[in-house]
């Protein structure tokens, strides 16, 4: 069996082990750890891509841990999308990581390293489990590590930060858990696939819907949805660039994946009223980000607003619940991740070579670092949605979905923020690049590092490669979003009964064992792996 | 006696959101505390009480002999609560820090990261 | 400005400190099937680690805490990670023989012990940094705002 066990692990022991590693490390210079922490990047680059290569040959694959089967362990899945996600956060995580080099992490006193590849850990986690506790145990370990990183440099904007940040999203955790406590008073399970089919046998609606609204309170907090994302536009820009990049491509896309996961592997009886609710609040929450980011002048803030208007694309693409919309979406989540980050890295280098962020005190670039303009120039306008850039493409395949499907008011609110998402491209661009300097420079221009180079010119090109040979990358999508919408392969692949799993297999006695206690328990008295899998950061169990 | 325990939930999460809701910093905090109390009472009593009957299998049998207790929401509420204390305990370091920095505990005043 | 230096803390502290160290082992070597375990186990040794700094400021442990807990997250992930490399799933226990120790009774060697220990020195580690670091806080008195002038 190993090598797809191992092909699943190995994006969870590689951080892991870079968290263990560089705690041991931590009296050894700052710049050594960041030279490990850009190679164990590389592996897990390398790592993930063969994952990809493996989903896309075989189909889903699952990892058992401990060999138990499905419903009394905790299963790790993989199919194309979760796969795909775990690839591009460990190209966002290189990027990061190199970009920190020349960036500089001595505020963070020596914990910068362990922490971001905690961060790394808590978010494959959650991209690759099939088990809502153990999701809500991802959530955690990826929490814990950004209030930290949030906090760490410790000026009075930072930690004022941090405690909204934490407070918010402490609530959400507990929404959460209410969310699991209700569903699992339902079902009696909390696997995702085991999930699926118990719910599809349940005559009362009303406990099942009660249990879904939850979920949709605790994955809209963290993906920053309309009424909830008020943490969010507050505490990313303080953050030191490489960690406000790696937030602003990822965390809030871990919520909009456990949002999609859910309620297109779980909730599948309960389209029509997932619909009705995040319809109207993706609509809203595009509008709400857009003019938010317009009244700004700070640029990762601007930023910050216009995560929250895409990811109003997603929901409204996850709310239209049709394969195509699910495949725009899933095509949108990936684009806009290496888009967003890149932005945000671009925007480290403004602030770096001028000194500061603030749109009016910014000008002249255009002049002083043509290449610079230029790089921030593809992201923007991929963002904004110009061809042959992966953004239009991305928003070409949702509008067109949606006209099809006759949600007039949503392609119209989509077509109209894109043209404001625009104008606040347009207004960094004539604010920090275009316009002449201003008169009194407080700060000699300073050296722009090539540590910081690479990262911005490497997600440049994926971008650019991703307009154009976007057929590859659709169809990829479209397969991605098939696997999404019909989860009868994931459900079976996760469910697979024990006397299924190979018997000359060396698991098979464990598995037995296995078979033999539950049969014993007639039900759930397993021996619990679900807190022991939550202890690489929270050990967990007395 | 089933009755207690949603009565219990409900005051937890009552006092919490009331707390919550405050400008003073550390009520917020013993808040969140409350709030996150209540949703793990919730969980254990979603499952079901099944009192007086441990899932310890006793030292001479092979199985279980009789109704037991589900073990599994207990081991998630111990999970649950471990990490609710690494989180506090970290909000508590944080909160102190923040009013050392800024010398004041009312949320009025945290508004420099807001430009 | 906190003393603990009064007449009863520092003879009961004597005495409790060891009679902590060895408990701690104790609950981690029989928590497989008994109450106990690494969890436990960390948490009574870090109390113990943080009474002794409480009577006596200068025996701050030696060892870097968060080292220590790097280091059984180490062992932790060795000991989940090893069974893959067997040929057999993540986290699948590998046992070993069983002997019988005096005070704590049977125990069986394996993966599963292993990673108890991993635990038992993350908790150790991380929970005696926390309370060390809240301890310096209060010795100091520097809980007020530093106001600037």
């Amino acid at each position: 069996m190993p090598a797809d066990s191992l092909l699943i692990a190995l994006p969870l022991i590689i951080p892991l082990f870079g968290v263990a590693l560089l705690l041991c490390l931590r009296r050894v210079p700052e710049r050594y750890c960041l030279g490990i922490t850009v190679g164990l990047c590389l592996l897990l680059t390398a790592a993930s891509a063969g994952l990809v290569a493996a989903v896309v040959q075989d189909g889903v694959l699952v990892l058992r841990s401990g060999a138990w089967p499905a419903p009394f362990g905790i299963a790790l899945v993989a199919d194309r999308f979760s796969a795909a996600m775990v690839l591009v956060t460990a190209v966002i995580g290189l990027a990061g990581a190199i970009y920190a080099i020349g960036h500089g992490t001595a505020k963070f006193r020596g914990f910068f390293t362990p922490l971001y590849m905690a961060l790394l850990l808590g978010v494959n986690g959650s991209f690759l489990t099939g088990d809502l506790f153990n999701l809500y145990v991802w959530f955690e370990v990826m929490l814990m590590a950004s209030f930290v990183l949030v906090a760490l440099p410790g000026g009075r904007p930072q930690l004022e930060a941090a405690v909204k940040y934490l407070v918010l999203n402490f609530i959400a955790s507990a929404f959460f858990l209410v969310g699991l406590g209700v569903t699992y008073g339902i079902a009696g399970t909390l696997n995702m696939a085991d999930l699926a089919q118990k719910f599809a046998t349940l005559e009362d609606p009303g406990m099942v819907l009660t249990s879904a609204t939850l979920f949709l309170i605790a994955f809209g907090i963290k993906a920053g949805i309309f009424p909830f994302y008020f943490w969010l536009p507050s505490s990313y820009h303080v953050t030191p660039t490489p960690i406000a990049a790696v937030f602003a491509g990822l965390l809030t896309k871990v919520g909009v994946y456990a949002l999609i996961r859910v309620s297109t592997v779980v909730y599948t009886g309960q389209q029509d009223f997932i619909q009705s609710i995040l319809l109207p609040l993706g609509i809203l929450t595009m509008i709400t980000g857009v003019f938010g980011a317009a009244s700004q002048f700070l640029i990762p803030r601007i930023l910050s607003f216009h995560i929250i208007s895409q990811i109003g694309y997603m929901i409204i693409g996850l709310a239209f619940f049709t394969e195509a919309a699910i495949a725009a979406t899933v095509f949108y989540i990936i684009h806009h991740i290496l888009v967003k980050s890149n932005l945000f890295l671009v925007g480290g280098m403004v602030g770096r070579q001028l000194g500061t962020q603030q749109l009016k005190r910014t000008g002249g670039l255009y002049k002083t670092a043509p290449i610079m303009a230029a790089l921030f120039l593809i992201p923007a306008m991929s963002l904004g949605g110009i061809p042959p850039l992966s953004g239009f493409f991305a928003k070409f395949a949702l509008v067109q979905e949606g006209i099809l499907l006759g949600h007039w008011i949503a392609v119209a609110a989509a077509l109209a923020v894109g043209l404001m998402t625009l104008y606040s491209m347009i207004k960094i661009w004539n604010e920090a690049f275009w316009k002449a300097p201003p008169v009194e420079r407080s700060a000699p221009l300073s050296r722009i590092p090539v540590t910081m180079w690479i990262p911005v010119i490497g997600l440049a090109a994926c971008t650019i490669t991703f307009g154009l040979f976007p057929g590859v990358f659709f169809e990829f999508a479209q397969d991605a979003a098939a696997e999404i919408m019909n989860p009868r392969a994931y459900i079976e692949a996760v469910l697979l009964p024990a006397e299924l799993l190979d018997p000359g297999e060396a698991a098979a006695p464990a598995a037995a064992e296995a078979a033999r206690a539950i049969e014993a328990a007639e039900g759930i008295g397993a021996d619990a792996p679900a807190p022991a899998e939550s202890a690489p950061d929270q050990p967990s169990l007395p | 006696m089933e009755i207690l325990l949603p009565i219990a939930i409900g005051v937890l999460f009552g006092c919490g959101c009331y707390l919550v809701l405050r400008r003073n910093i550390v009520r917020v905090l013993l808040g969140i505390m409350l709030f996150s109390q209540g949703a793990n009472l919730l969980l254990f009593a979603g499952a079901g009480l099944t009192p007086g009957a441990p899932p310890v299998i006793a030292g001479t049998a092979d199985t279980f002999d009789g109704p037991y207790a589900d073990p599994l929401p207990q081991a998630l509420v111990l999970t649950a609560i471990v990490i609710g204390f690494a989180v506090l305990a970290f909000a508590i370091v944080l909160v102190l820090r923040a009013y050392q920095r800024g010398g004041s505990e009312d949320l009025d005043d945290f508004h420099h990261s807001e430009n | 400005m906190s003393d603990y230096s009064t007449s009863i803390l520092p003879p009961a502290a004597r005495l409790l400190v060891p009679v902590l160290y060895a408990f701690s082992i104790f609950l981690l070597l029989r928590g497989h099937n008994l109450p106990g375990g690494g969890f436990i186990g960390g948490l009574v040794l870090a109390t113990a680690l943080v009474l002794r700094v409480m009577v006596q400021p200068d025996k701050a442990p030696r060892l870097d805490l968060i080292v220590l807990a790097g280091i059984g997250l180490m062992v932790a992930l060795i000991a989940a990670a090893v069974p893959l490399f067997l040929g057999q799933e993540l986290f699948t226990g590998v046992w070993g023989p069983e002997f019988a120790l005096p005070l704590v009774g049977k125990i069986k060697l394996g993966t599963v012990l292993v990673f108890d220990i991993g635990v038992f020195l993350v908790v150790t580690g991380v929970a005696a940094k926390i309370l060390l670091v809240l301890l310096a806080q209060l010795l100091s008195g520097q809980t007020a705002p530093r106001r600037r002038s």
